[in-house]
């Protein structure tokens, strides 16, 4: 049995503490008015960040010319770059009612408003992802009736101690935008929807009611099965027989085929609604994908620090080197449904579509490609040699560059239609994943003490003991 | 001082096989070869085997075939007949690169692939139109054989053998061939 160290829950409070903190500046340094926020963005511009780029997207009303000499380099781009600025996250509603005479300056408000609310539904969104990831794993090692996983299970049932708290913490920042809290959805705004006819089109499926309920369709989904299989799984270290495991082979089954339709209409409801126009049809794939690697990294990860302190003893360098081929095999896979998009969408140039990348190319371009080097490029190199995926510094390195590497992704997600060009790396964002990496650890590390580390019952153990590459 | 004789012991199972390979070699005796209808997992450590190079070789065939594509694609479609495909002029290779993902990734595996089955072929000696060196057809259908050399320790050699399972030992006398 795994005692969760007074250490170690003092280091996840302390996180938490620091990262409420910062959350908590976020919100109270988020302007209140226009004039705030222009001269937020003013002392900004001095700080070099934000810059010409800025202007270019965000000056409505000059748009034509000063989109001409900002795209110049890329003439091919022209006219995408022209729709971008009439298209792009939610100006176009302001330009179209054109009563005010600040449009930029409450444009810049929203932005500046949202931006500790993104940073809290990115760190939320990511740690939740996590552990649906680690819960998909699971249940395809169960279904699969996998012989080497077996030592690693209560691993990944501790992670997955993690998905009905933070998938309810997600939900409530969804029902807080439901509420007009924030404008993170700008789709639920009626002034906006009214204004326009793309969304319109759209509202039998994005309207509040539909959404809310549909996500908890989907928690609850997820959550019985989480239940159950850890109930069963528990169960089959005392019993007889092995009729707790094929419950357990039949409940993942079917979870799998729920998970990956759930799974993929949330990533619509809480991804890419948020950017309304655009859609990609390989969207839920390509955030399974995301989910999927930073799962199977945090398992390798938390195995790795629980054999550090002498756990888990039946687990041998093997089974580290399968999780490192997994972690090198699931990063290529997301960079082939990445890439896949991308080029679709890149090459046809529709309008619609390639706003989506010209907003993350200007003004996100080093977390863009940044993270295409932490999540393919590094893992690629590092990983591709048989031996290193044995030796566990270098598994924690490259997992840590991975899982750094998926939080750059989800925040390349999600911030370019919340905050538009005014993100920033800050005290908010920083803080939002330190207080649910804090809040992850306690949880996890609380669930992982509570059943012993070796599922002793399972009818694969022995195949798992002695697994060996 | 090699003699041209060798001792040759039959075996029906590959774990039979692999711990008669560990008791053979514990004693110091030389195994020529082993012949088996199909790859024997951990037979390769327990021969005490060099570990392969041709991963590397891999590596290495694999990042010609990705330059070959970008040297490729960069004459075809940017130097010698530059186009107009969907808006996109083909005037600068890093402009239109996305294109050609699809093309580096394919010929970084068709290299990979296809150099490392020819090398691994030039390396076991196999080539078209050569004869068999296989001493037991029945090594290609279910049964495993061990070659291994004397130096005048016949009865001995065939003690151990016996007492590891083999079902037949034979032995030949070698012509020709080192």
């Amino acid at each position: 049995m795994y005692t969760f160290t007074n250490k170690l829950r003092n280091l996840s409070i302390i996180l938490m503490v620091i990262g409420f903190l910062g959350l908590t500046y976020g919100f109270l340094t988020a302007p209140n008015t226009v004039e705030q926020a222009n001269a937020m963005v003013a002392d900004g511009h001095g700080d070099g960040h934000g810059g010409d780029h800025g202007a270019g997207t965000h000056d409505n009303h000059p748009v034509v010319d000063k989109a001409d000499a900002h795209a110049d380099d890329k003439h091919h781009n022209e006219t995408a770059a022209h729709e971008d600025h009439h298209q792009g996250g939610h100006g176009e509603a302001h330009d179209k009612d054109a009563h005010g005479e600040d449009h930029h300056g409450e444009h810049l408000l929203h932005q500046l408003q949202n931006k500790p609310w993104a940073a809290l539904y990115v760190a939320a969104f990511f740690f939740m992802m996590i552990a649906l990831g680690t819960l998909a794993f699971y249940a395809v090692n169960r279904a699969a009736q996998a012989g080497w996983s077996p030592a690693l299970f209560r691993v990944m049932e501790g992670i997955t101690a993690y998905l009905l708290p933070g998938a309810l913490i997600v939900f409530v920042i969804l029902a807080l935008s439901g509420m007009h809290f924030n404008h993170l959805f700008i789709w639920m705004d009626p002034e906006v929807v009214a204004h326009d006819k793309l969304i319109q089109g759209k509202v039998g499926f994005l309207n509040v009611p539909g959404f809310l309920i549909r996500a908890l369709i989907y928690i609850g989904g997820w959550a019985t099965y989480r239940y159950f299989s850890r109930k069963f799984s528990l169960a089959q270290d005392q019993a007889d027989d092995i009729s707790n495991h094929k419950k357990n082979f039949r409940i993942s089954a079917g979870f799998l085929v729920f998970f990956i339709v759930t799974e993929s209409m949330m990533s619509w409801d809480w991804i890419m609604s948020i950017d309304p126009h655009w859609f990609s049809t390989l969207f839920g794939w390509y955030v399974f994908a995301s989910m999927f690697v930073s799962g199977i990294t945090t398992i390798a990860l938390i195995t790795i620090y629980l054999k550090s302190k002498g756990y888990l003893e039946k687990v041998n360098d093997s089974h580290i080197h399968d999780l490192g081929k997994f972690m090198f095999g699931i990063s290529i896979f997301w960079t082939y449904l990445w890439f896949s998009q991308f080029m679709l969408i890149w090459y046809s140039n529709i309008p619609e579509e390639v706003t989506y990348f010209i907003t993350r190319i200007e003004d996100y371009n080093i977390p863009f490609f940044g993270m295409l080097i932490m999540n393919f490029i590094f893992p690629l190199l590092i990983l591709m040699n048989s031996d290193y995926k044995r030796v566990n510094y270098i598994i924690v390195m490259t997992g840590i560059v991975v899982i750094l590497g998926h939080y750059v992704d989800v925040f390349n997600m999600i911030m370019p239609s919340a905050v538009g060009d005014q993100w920033f790396i800050g005290i908010a964002e920083v803080g939002g994943f330190l207080f649910f990496l804090g809040l992850f650890i306690f949880v996890v590390f609380k669930e992982i003490s509570k059943a012993p580390l070796h599922a002793v019952g399972d009818p694969f153990m022995g195949e798992s003991e002695r697994f060996h590459y | 001082m090699s003699s041209n004789q060798v001792i040759q012991a039959l075996y029906d199972d590959d774990d039979v096989l692999l711990s008669a390979v560990k008791s053979i070699r514990e004693e110091k005796h030389h195994i020529e070869e082993v012949y088996t209808p199909f790859p024997v997992h951990g037979l390769d450590k327990a021969l005490g085997l060099e570990e392969t190079r041709i991963s590397i070789m891999a590596f290495i065939y694999g990042c010609i075939g990705f330059a070959v594509a970008i040297l490729m694609m960069n004459y075809i479609m940017i130097e010698d007949w530059p186009q107009n495909i969907g808006g996109k002029p083909s005037f600068s290779y890093i402009e239109n690169m996305p294109a050609f993902v699809p093309i580096m990734f394919e010929l970084t595996v068709f290299f990979a692939a296809h150099l490392m089955v020819i090398t691994f072929y030039l390396r076991s000696k196999l080539w078209p139109f050569k004869a068999a060196e296989n001493p037991n057809p029945l090594t290609t259908d279910d049964k495993f054989l061990v070659e291994i050399e004397l130096h005048n320790n016949e009865k001995e050699l065939k003690a151990l053998l016996k007492k590891t399972g083999a079902i037949d030992i034979t032995l030949i006398e070698k012509t020709g061939r080192s």
